[in-house]
């Protein structure tokens, strides 16, 4: 399964990052932690608009099957759900910690959006 | 000529200025309310509507069964409003600007344009000044395509007066581009001239010459008057704060009709404008 978590770093051991759009990097990881890439997102942190969507994308792409993050807004999660991505929310403290957690079954997927839009 | 009357925030005396100005310029005027998310100027001018035309935008849908999914659309798109996705191509219509560049450059013709109601624009007759008003719908966003299809109301051969949204983003912007002279109102306190600041940098970026109003000119201080001048820009007219403007503020009359004695120094305002911009004034010379 892979696994992509935002990210204030490049390192598993960084801290994440609570926004899905702006994080300065999303980090894809399998399900023991390994790192697969950490992708720099900062052309979408200076996005004008639609940040979450292209994040959205971004991952899509990757064939990501899960995303781990602290909020996420109303079109990145339609973009989401279309990708058939899940999305693990309120997540806090380093990449691997939340890996743990996921492993322990102790992360809540999001079935509507907990942000509100960016305009 | 046209001439657009803004302010960095609401509740400046904008509205009563851009009405003023019709008023007094009669059949040669006609005001357009591009403030599509509040439309006031039909409070003080209490217009006779006599048409009401929908605008729509055309935005992308998708066939599915048509799709390659090559990406195309979504590497044209500047707003993440079409994006293919996983096996899918979503459309987000609130975010889209409705250029139309995803449809036309879809290789398989996937793509046709469905219309999405963004408001209404009402024309119509305030005594013998012609009236335009913008109305977004409620809960839309995207104003800067309906102030547009307001502005294609303009009549070249009067002054058309816009009355801008408050503030400095992209509706003000929409509003002001094209037109010839923009009034900006302000009251003399330090709030006003904070936004003033923000508004004429915005719009300054245009090359559109601008003007000062100051309204209620007699509170504050005269750091909005130390602004225009470091900046070069004209100060037009001074408001000064008065009982009976006010009075008929609140019952809804329009400056002139409370306080007379301003008729010609709206008209005198409509020269000078003229005169800075070098055009034939359409005022109360003509
Ligand atoms: S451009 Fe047309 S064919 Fe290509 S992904 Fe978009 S809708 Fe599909
Ligand atoms: S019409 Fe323009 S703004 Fe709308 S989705 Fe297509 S490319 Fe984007």
């Amino acid at each position: 399964m892979k696994i992509a978590v935002t990210s204030t770093g490049k390192a598993v051991e960084s801290a994440i990052d609570p926004r899905f759009g702006r994080a300065p990097f999303i980090l894809i990881v399998d399900d023991d932690c390994n790192l697969i890439e950490a992708i720099d997102n900062s052309t979408n942190v200076n996005a004008f608009r639609g940040a979450g969507i292209q994040a959205a994308k971004t991952i899509a792409d990757r064939k990501v099957d899960m995303l781990l993050t602290g909020r996420c807004g109303p079109n990145a999660f339609t973009a989401l759900g279309a990708a058939g991505i899940k999305v693990g929310i309120e997540q806090s403290g380093t990449i691997r910690e939340a890996i743990e957690r996921v492993k322990k079954n102790e992360v809540s997927f999001a079935d509507k959006p907990n942000a509100e839009a960016h305009w | 000529m046209i001439v657009a009357v803004a302010s960095g925030k609401g509740g400046t005396g904008k509205t009563t200025v851009a009405t003023s100005l019709a008023l007094v310029l009669e059949t040669r005027s006609q005001i357009l309310d591009c403030d599509v998310e509040e439309p006031n100027c039909h409070i003080l001018l209490k217009p006779t509507i006599l048409a009401t035309d929908t605008v729509n935008l055309p935005v992308p849908s998708v066939d599915l069964e048509k799709c390659t999914l090559c990406g195309k659309c979504g590497e044209v798109c500047q707003f993440s409003a079409i994006v293919p996705i996983g096996k899918t191509v979503i459309a987000f219509p609130e975010l889209c600007h409705g250029c139309g560049a995803c449809s036309m450059l879809c290789p398989e013709e996937a793509i046709h344009e469905v219309p999405r109601s963004l408001g209404v624009v009402e024309t119509g007759m305030a005594g013998s000044v012609e009236f335009v008003q913008g109305r977004i719908r409620i809960g839309e966003a995207m104003a800067p395509p309906l102030i547009r299809a307001v502005k294609t109301r303009i009549d070249s051969d009067k002054l058309a007066i816009l009355d801008a949204p408050p503030g400095a983003s992209c509706p003000v912007i929409t509003t002001v581009k094209g037109a010839d002279f923009v009034i900006m109102v302000t009251e003399p306190t330090p709030f006003g001239l904070n936004d003033l600041v923000i508004a004429v940098e915005a719009i300054q970026g245009l090359g559109i010459p601008m003007g000062v109003v100051i309204n209620r000119s007699d509170i504050g201080d005269s750091a909005v008057k130390d602004f225009c001048h470091n900046k070069g820009l004209p100060l037009l007219m001074e408001v000064p704060h008065h009982r009976k403007i006010a009075e008929g503020y609140a019952k809804g009359a329009p400056l002139i009709e409370s306080m007379p004695e301003y008729a010609h120094k709206f008209r005198k305002l409509t020269d000078d404008i003229s005169m800075i911009i070098g055009t034939p004034s359409k005022g109360s010379s003509l």
